[in-house]
């Protein structure tokens, strides 16, 4: 068995050569291998921006989740005040499911930072490649006669193809990554809708139509003793105007 | 000799650490022969480290090609063997109209 290097680079080589072998004449050969170059460089950019768009999917999922959060610890806190320890620990066991899925988001954007990060070093160096060649190539065409130029594209090309051939994996890297992360952030709101996970921002919850209860109860009792002093104060006032 | 680290860029290495990458190389070959992940990803680790430290990087815009491309080192088993066995690792290239 070969080494890996030797075997990635035959296959990199096969890939190019194969791209090479649709045109005819050297000029056309340049031409040709120069367009498919600036349509990666197309792609590449394409995938940093479809790396952006998903990385702006997470953050908006992962603030969400930190307001849910937040919510669940307030309500937590209101359970305990008023004596309710059950629902406090209710309240507290759903705020650690959405830490734990807060902290798999967090990786996830990591991983996406990363790829951005890629695909941004990859195109910078097929961009400078690319302009590279786009010189080379004109050069070839006029001073070359075809049996050298063919040579001389040889050794241009087989610069560019490996560039290309790099690019391309990192293309396709970014975008599995992309996908895999998608399916999740998909998962996780279709969990949501469909009430299997309950969607803690909503008023609907069991935890809290409780705590409105207790709230509401809390409150009635307040304003019953507020109006008792007025009321009772009102008296006294009465008996010293008498 | 020049060598690719994929996702990375290019190095101009001399003969001595080529030397030592050749037997990284045929050890990688073995992890992904033996099916050690962990070992293929150690070693593929190790090797750009090697034409990192002791390498000369390339500019950009020069359009020599290299000897020797080093896979990515998070490489797993899966792409690896897709490597071997024919070219699915690394996509087609834009093959236009």
């Amino acid at each position: 068995m070969a080494g890996l290097m030797s075997r990635a680079s035959m296959v990199v080589k096969a890939k190019f050569s194969k791209l090479l072998d649709r045109a005819e004449d050297p000029a056309e050969t340049l031409d040709y291998s120069y367009e498919r170059q600036l349509e990666l460089l197309q792609n590449v950019k394409r995938g940093i921006a479809d790396v952006v768009t998903a990385k702006k999917r997470l953050e908006l999922q992962e603030t969400q989740l930190q307001q849910s959060i937040v919510k669940l610890d307030g309500q937590a806190r209101q359970a305990l005040a008023a004596n309710r320890e059950d629902l406090a620990r209710q309240a507290l066991e759903r705020k650690s499911g959405l830490q734990q899925q807060l902290q798999s988001l967090d990786q996830q954007a990591d991983g996406l930072a990363q790829q951005q990060e890629k695909l941004v070093a990859s195109e910078k160096a097929l961009s400078a490649k690319v302009e590279a060649f786009r010189t080379q190539k004109e050069t070839i065409k006029a001073q070359y006669s075809a049996a050298e130029a063919q040579v001389k594209i040889g050794e241009a090309a087989t610069g560019i193809g490996e560039q290309m051939a790099d690019t391309g994996l990192a293309i396709q890297r970014a975008k599995d990554k992309t996908e895999q992360m998608q399916a999740r952030a998909s998962a996780i709101d279709e969990l949501t809708t469909s009430g299997a996970l309950e969607d803690f921002t909503s008023d609907q919850t069991e935890l809290d139509r409780e705590l409105g209860a207790l709230a509401s109860q809390s409150q009635v009792d307040d304003e019953l003793a507020k109006m008792k002093a007025e009321v009772g104060s009102g008296e006294k006032q009465k008996e010293l105007e008498k | 000799m020049i060598v690719r680290l994929m996702g990375e860029g290019q190095f101009e290495i001399d003969d001595e650490v080529a030397k030592g990458l050749n037997e990284l190389d045929e050890q990688a070959a073995q992890a992904v022969e033996a099916g050690d992940e962990e070992r293929l990803r150690g070693l593929l680790g190790r090797m750009a480290e090697a034409v990192r430290t002791n390498g000369t990087r390339i500019p950009d815009d020069d359009l020599s090609a290299s000897e020797g491309i080093v896979p990515p080192d998070d490489l797993s088993l899966d792409e690896a063997r897709l490597l071997f066995e024919g070219e699915g690792l690394i996509p087609d290239l834009p093959a236009g109209p």
